[in-house]
């Protein structure tokens, strides 16, 4: 047994904090906004340019002048702002925005994460993973804890060409929840029905306490 | 002064040259400059080098210059979703210069301000670092980018008035207002050019000051990903 998804998008919401700014990342990261705990209060930041990013549009409602940073049709709520693409990322360099929630190909036990490019397959780009890694409070990554084929992808150093450099605060993934610490990672918690010795097992990096 | 043209063809006639540099408003599909985008792909400017985000669709926005083979070189964060594109570039045919997306933002920013360039930790300790200056600022280590400063900036708003006033309508301002500030020559497209007077100076996200010629269009303002919820 392990976390799925929507479990571990559950389990990261639980990291928001009331009143913060939050930038989610494509994938299983924006499905978090589905678990907002009650009385927790976040603003949702969308880099393309708007803060307080609403859910999606009623069908035929659709506004084509209204997407988010992953270019689906999104919907505004009273407390949105929208902005140009130098001025939301003057936010996010400037270390306004308290958190990241971004998924991850490989995290490194120093914090290093790379996400963005595969050599030798098709490179889209790293859009604003570059700049959120390098310049919000908090980033919390959520990703598979192995790969397809049973490797681990939480290791000692990254393999991939890095997003960025030792950028991870926190990393959680189907089999349990570790943070980047001095000397290694250290394991915050398992996933239900997951032992601490699974855990260790899958993970090919240096964990500390 | 008559910043007003009767179309995108006449509005960008004598500022277009082979080999030129372009930076382009837009995000995805959102807020892109579609009607200039046609013109340039009529006048068939070879050699191009554009600044923008991203580089279109197949057949919609900046792709449609990509198949006339009119662009030589990009400069973008993110282009993934264009299949001529990266043909081309596989093939070597198109050169790709990846930027994080906040600092093209940034040096588009920097290059319409007068700064040549700034540093920050976007990068630091990537592939994006490689070949630049390094510096060490209160501990911590920041690379130096440049700023743009492009020969034409092509965008897209909502309104304008004659003077070249702009305001933008929700997501779809973007990169508009840096891509516009960066150009030597700046020609923007909106989709209502209201009376002098009618828009409110405190609500103006761009001042005509930016804007060099204008003109208003029918746009197709195609969406890339609808995403919809059910009525509950």
């Amino acid at each position: 047994m392990a976390w799925d998804r929507n479990q571990m998008a559950a389990r990261a919401a639980q990291e928001l904090q009331d009143g913060w700014y939050v930038n989610l990342g494509i994938g299983i990261p924006t499905l978090v906004s589905n678990y907002i705990p009650d009385g927790i209060e976040v603003t949702l930041q969308s880099e393309n340019g708007m803060l307080g990013m609403g859910p999606f549009p009623i069908e035929g409602t659709e506004d084509a002048d209204l997407i988010n940073a992953g270019k689906q049709t999104i919907t505004e709520l009273p407390q949105t702002a929208y902005f140009d693409s130098a001025q939301s990322f003057a936010m996010i360099r400037g270390g306004k925005i308290a958190m990241a929630i971004l998924g991850a190909m490989e995290v490194a036990e120093n914090g290093d994460l790379a996400n963005w490019m595969i050599p030798g397959k098709l490179v889209k780009g790293m859009g604003g993973a570059m700049d959120l890694v390098a310049g919000v409070g908090r980033v919390v990554v959520v990703m598979d804890h192995t790969s397809k084929h049973g490797d681990s992808k939480v290791l000692k150093s990254c393999t991939l060409p890095l997003t960025g450099k030792a950028v991870v605060d926190r990393i959680i993934t189907n089999l349990g929840v570790l943070d980047v610490v001095e000397g290694g990672l250290k394991i915050v918690e398992c996933a239900e029905g997951v032992s601490e010795a699974e855990l260790r097992a899958a993970t090919e990096a240096t964990i500390v306490g | 002064m008559k910043k007003i043209y009767k179309d995108a063809s006449a509005a960008l006639d004598g500022v277009l040259f082979d080999g030129m540099m372009i930076a382009a408003g837009g995000f995805g599909l959102c807020g892109i400059p579609e009607l200039l985008i046609a013109a340039i792909r009529d006048a068939g400017t070879k050699g191009l080098t554009v600044a923008s985000n991203n580089a279109g669709v197949d057949g919609f926005g900046l792709g449609v210059l990509l198949e006339t083979r009119q662009v030589k070189k990009m400069i973008s964060s993110y282009v993934g979703e264009n299949a001529e594109f990266m043909r081309q570039y596989l093939s070597g045919e198109l050169e790709l210069e990846f930027n994080p997306q906040g600092t093209l933002a940034e040096r588009m920013r920097a290059g319409g301000a007068g700064i040549p360039g700034f540093y920050t930790k976007t990068g630091v300790g990537t592939v994006i670092a490689e070949g630049k200056d390094v510096k060490v600022f209160d501990g911590q280590e920041y690379i130096m980018e440049r700023g743009i400063v492009a020969d034409l900036s092509i965008v897209k708003a909502w309104k304008a008035d004659p003077s070249g006033n702009l305001v933008f309508r929700k997501t779809a301002r973007n990169f508009n207002p840096p891509a516009a500030t960066c150009g030597k020559i700046c020609v923007a497209e909106v989709e209502e050019i209201v009376p002098l007077g009618s828009l409110d100076p405190d609500t103006i996200h761009l001042p005509g000051i930016y804007v060099h010629r204008l003109i208003q269009g029918e746009h197709e303002k195609r969406i890339e990903q609808r995403t919809v919820r059910k009525a509950s």
